[in-house]
């Protein structure tokens, strides 16, 4: 196919993200810098968000066969490049300002090379319409993971995690990978939209089955979905905060928004046995996420299984996939993605700077409201929200969710979804009253004074006021979802 | 706009309390009491000036005394639409009052965290008058889970644990709010299949209150959709065996907490079934009539008996509220324009001598620290006024003539009874049932020999001047109720008009 200028502004926000990458790769190579890295990582960002407005004037348009630029595209990357915006900022007040006396102990600047390099992958992935696309996106995204997850590799924890994380996110390429295969093998084409049809033309035989069945598996392993999810709460526990919340959002709103498009573009794919496997698992996330969540004493564990439960309801819009599905989805990511970031946000500050060990028990939060009132009010909006509770953002993409479900009469699923939220309550509950218990005598971390007044104590501010913003004003992000449809619909 | 202010009101007067605390342990008091009588002057000022005839009826949906609409989410058609009728009105005045009230009566028993207690009352009254005004479904449940979270702070943070744990009062709040929340969602998705349902039949979808009303439901849907309202209704009414949360909640909760819970909260429910689901659905409410009254029947026994059984005072007083509201939900569902009136009645009421009992009980606590009245006993001799406001009030709550709530209970029997028979004779005993437990707890915990030592401190101003005003207006109210039956009078009606079209194909069906 031949190239036009329309091509290239497309594919601005990708062309940009690489070049930031390469520029700050280097940068490292010339001269060890941690302001300067991430300020150069962060503007790269911001120049690619930007560069998503003249993009959006020549959507929507295939470049190859594998990617598909449209509106839809570009939300999902607009909401990734956000994400690891914060996500940066937060690593940077993390990591501490000058090396050597205190803060993290090892090189500091590569953590922004591999968050980057790990967006383009998001990029490549929320635009793919090609299961080569798909493939490529995904890897992009999770290899530099591997190594994010284990930055902190002095730490026992963290170089645990990362090759618990390597390792099953091997095998779940490798069962991706075997699905892709079997599919190919049956309809001859691996573009979405080709699939589709071919297997609407001659029908779904077994071999289709169990490649759909195998690529579920492998996305269910990155979406962390029970019976998938076993690597989540150790992953989260030992990654460093900000990976962790790097983590949460950016590549899981990735790979659904992926598993999204296929599942519009390939209607095949959502035959009956699949609907009802996927409603299996759905429900398994939600109950099982939530019960696991109840006893956890540790944060970023109960954030974990959280998230586990999130994404249960999640599947709750895939699988109705019509009327309000994608709007719902949609909402839904934007709200999950403020608030994690937030929840995420205020343990990093907590644990700010690098001192050995994150902040995340639970005891080490007690009555953290009568020392640092804002934080805390940061953090118990982003409980709130996490539980949908009226005027935050998680209200309104929980409405969204159960309307889709309404919608598409999808009982049980409903039913799992208000014992879900029911028994989500109590721990989110258990985090809030923590907060504000009386203090005890001891107590190791704290988020330092000026908190506020650093660029990633200012970011979670913004969060936490966005998410009470779209909690009670929502117009404007409903707004902006609905215009972000999929082109071929 | 005078709508919106008397939202605003409590919710701006609680920032500042909060604001205000660090400069000042008792500024934040003085201005939530100032919010607070605020918002009860300015809901006297509606009622001298609204015209109250006018209210909600079939084919006449959209009069109101006052109203207010703004554009608010428009891509479902969500409006933030108020409005003020009789009914809301006598609702909003109870707030108001109740909120001066809870102001006062923590003014010594607070004292960890002022400004952060006072955000959280505020906070729940303003949320409290947001459902009582709220005529957007959407709107209505916002307000109606709103409330819940800082009711939780309000329990939670200052609450009493009782003697097994250190984490009870923790644990009453945390059972209160998942109860209320988990109902609240079986709500959500009714209101959803109602909006969707009105959508899939005319094109346009709004959580209109006055549209929805025209919606056209299949009987098996409406039944259904009436349910999940039911539902949600039936854990704050609360009706058994729904009702677990409540005495645990009651016990664990500050007396300004439990004046709000009994005083207020538990209306927010009755206000529903009478704002929204009969109108709503009434052909189902129709159908579902004699289990809601034998429902209604069940709670009147069911919390007598366990209101004998409690030696805890707070206990007690929360599950006598089961067996009151049991009348009121009697009163809702007979489908009598009279009943309905007594319903009012008795919510006031209730609202009333609940809220004072509340206060006794926790005036009783700050003296004695403790609950239960095995350790109580001749407090007659040992203090001046508080044993005969306890007696008069238990009287109050026994159904005794003079009183608002002996006028409520007789005007749901009589009005009922037309056509309930069974189940207003059922029901009358009772009030047999609520003298006793009433005489039982004023005996046990004022009469018989004296189990205190040292001397008692007596009530001071404050004290008795809050319990005097609640006894005064429930006198008030039991000899001369005409203004509030005048008030409701066309709310009520046209809610039995609803009932009545639903009612009279079942009747010739007999």
């Amino acid at each position: 196919m031949e190239f036009t200028q329309e091509h290239f502004i497309a594919l601005l926000p990708l062309l940009v993200t690489s070049a930031t990458a390469i520029v700050v790769m280097l940068a490292i190579a010339w001269r060890r810098n941690h302001g300067m890295t991430y300020v150069l990582s962060a503007a790269g960002l911001v120049l690619a968000l930007l560069s998503i407005l003249p993009a959006l004037q020549v959507t929507p348009l295939d470049v190859t066969l594998l990617l598909q630029l449209d509106r839809f595209a570009y939300f999902y990357m607009a909401l990734l490049l956000l994400a690891t915006l914060v996500c940066i900022t937060l690593a940077h007040a993390y990591l501490g300002e000058k090396s050597g006396s205190e803060g993290f102990p090892g090189n500091r600047e590569e953590l922004y090379l591999l968050m980057v390099l790990s967006t383009l992958g998001g990029q490549v992935l929320v635009a793919s319409q090609h299961l080569a696309g798909l493939f490529i996106g995904l890897e992009l995204l999770s290899v530099p993971v591997y190594g994010l997850v284990a930055y902190a590799f002095f730490n026992r924890r963290s170089l645990e995690a990362g090759i618990k994380y390597m390792v099953l996110s091997a095998a779940g390429s490798a069962f991706l990978l075997f699905g892709m295969a079997l599919l190919y093998a049956e309809s001859g084409s691996l573009g979405f939209a080709g699939i589709g049809l071919s297997l609407a033309a001659q029908g779904s035989s077994m071999l289709v089955q169990a490649g759909i069945g195998m690529m579920l598996i492998g996305l269910g392993f990155k979406l962390s979905l029970v019976p998938f999810h076993l690597w989540t709460p150790d992953v989260y526990e030992g990654a460093p905060a900000p990976i962790s919340a790097f983590l949460a959002t950016a590549s899981k709103l990735a790979v659904f928004a992926v598993l999204l498009r296929l599942y519009q573009l390939s209607p095949a794919t959502s035959g009956g046995w699949l609907n009802d496997s996927l409603s299996l698992i759905a429900i398994a996330s939600i109950l099982i996420g939530n019960l696991l969540a109840l006893n956890q004493s540790n944060l970023k564990r109960l954030l974990g299984y959280s998230s586990i439960a999130h994404f249960g309801y999640l599947l709750v819009a895939l699988i109705a996939s019509e009327g309000l599905a994608v709007e719902a989805v949609g909402v839904y990511l934007a709200t999950y993605v403020l608030t994690s970031l937030g929840a995420f946000g205020v343990i990093t500050l907590m644990s700010s700077p690098y001192r050995g060990r994150d902040a995340d028990a639970l005891y080490e939060y007690r009555g953290l409201f009568w020392r640092r009132p804002y934080l805390t009010a940061v953090l118990t909006l982003m409980m709130l929200s996490l539980a949908g509770i009226p005027l935050t953002a998680g209200f309104i993409g929980k409405f969204y969710v159960i309307a889709t479900g309404v919608q598409s009469q999808q009982w049980w699923l409903l039913g799992a979804l208000i014992v879900g939220s029911a028994i989500g309550l109590y721990y989110y509950l258990r985090v809030m009253v923590t907060l504000f218990l009386l203090e005890p005598g001891i107590r190791r971390h704290d988020a330092p004074f000026d908190w506020g007044q650093r660029a990633g104590g200012i970011m979670l501010l913004a969060i936490a006021v966005l998410a009470f913003f779209f909690g009670v004003y929502p117009q404007p992000l409903l707004e902006l979802v609905q215009q972000a449809g999929l082109a071929a619909l | 706009m005078i709508l919106p202010w008397l939202i605003l009101i409590p919710f701006i007067g609680g920032l500042l309390c909060w604001l205000v605390e660090r400069f000042d342990q008792t500024l934040p008091r003085w201005i939530a009491l100032f919010t607070m009588a605020l918002l009860f002057g300015l809901g006297l000022w509606l009622w001298s000036n609204g015209d109250y005839s006018l209210a909600p009826a079939p084919g006449a949906a959209t009069n109101w005394a006052v109203e207010f609409k703004h554009v608010w989410i428009e891509r479902f058609g969500i409006n933030l639409h108020l409005a003020l009728d009789g009914l809301s009105l006598l609702m909003v005045l109870l707030t108001g009052l109740l909120g001066v009230l809870s102001v006062l009566c923590s003014w010594k028993e607070i004292q960890r965290h002022v400004g952060f207690f006072h955000l959280n009352l505020m906070w729940i009254l303003g949320g409290v008058v947001g459902v009582f005004l709220a005529l957007d479904l959407f709107l209505f449940f916002f307000f109606w889970e709103m409330m819940l979270v800082p009711m939780y702070f309000l329990i939670a943070l200052w609450g009493h644990s009782s003697s097994e744990g250190k984490r009870s009062r923790i644990n009453a709040a945390t059972k209160f709010f998942i109860y209320t929340q988990a109902s609240g969602l079986i709500m959500l998705v009714a209101i959803l299949g109602l909006v969707l349902v009105n959508y899939h039949n005319t094109g346009v979808l709004t959580f209109d209150y006055a549209l929805l009303l025209e919606a056209d439901l299949d009987p098996k849907i409406e039944f259904l959709l009436m349910l999940g309202f039911f539902i949600a209704f039936a854990v704050k009414f609360p009706i058994v065996p729904l009702h677990s949360w409540l005495p645990d909640a009651h016990a664990q909760a500050p007396t300004a907490g439990s004046v709000d819970l009994a005083g207020i909260l538990l209306k927010t429910a009755a206000y529903g079934m009478i704002r929204f689901a009969l109108p709503l659905f009434p052909d189902a409410s129709a159908d579902f009539a004699p289990i809601a009254m034998a429902l209604g029947l069940l709670g009147i026994f069911y919390g007598a008996l366990l209101s004998f059984g409690q030696t805890d005072i707070k206990r007690l007083v929360a599950y006598s509220s089961i067996s009151h509201m049991g009348f009121v939900l009697i009163g809702i569902y007979s489908g009598s324009e009279l009943a309905l009136q007594g319903a009012v009645v008795l919510m006031l009421a209730h609202g009333l001598s609940a809220a004072a009992l509340f206060i006794l009980c926790g005036q009783l606590y700050e003296r004695l620290h403790t609950r239960d009245m095995r350790e109580m006993g001749g407090l007659w001799s040992c203090l001046p006024w508080l044993p005969p406001l306890t007696l008069f009030f238990a009287a109050a709550s026994l159904g005794l003539p003079g009183t608002g709530n002996f006028i409520g209970e007789f005007v749901v029997l009589f009005g009922a009874f037309a056509h309930w028979p069974w189940i207003v004779v059922i029901a009358t005993f009772g009030l047999v049932f609520s003298s006793v437990y009433s005489l039982a707890m004023v005996h046990r915990a004022h009469f018989g020999p004296v189990r205190v030592q040292g001397a008692l401190r007596g009530l001071d101003v404050r004290e008795i001047g809050m319990i005097l005003l609640l006894a005064a207006l429930l006198i008030l109210l039991g000899v001369y109720p005409q203004p509030v039956f005048d008030t409701s009078l066309a709310t009520m009606s046209g809610v039995q008009q609803w009932l009545d079209a639903a009612f009279s194909p079942l009747v010739s069906a007999r």
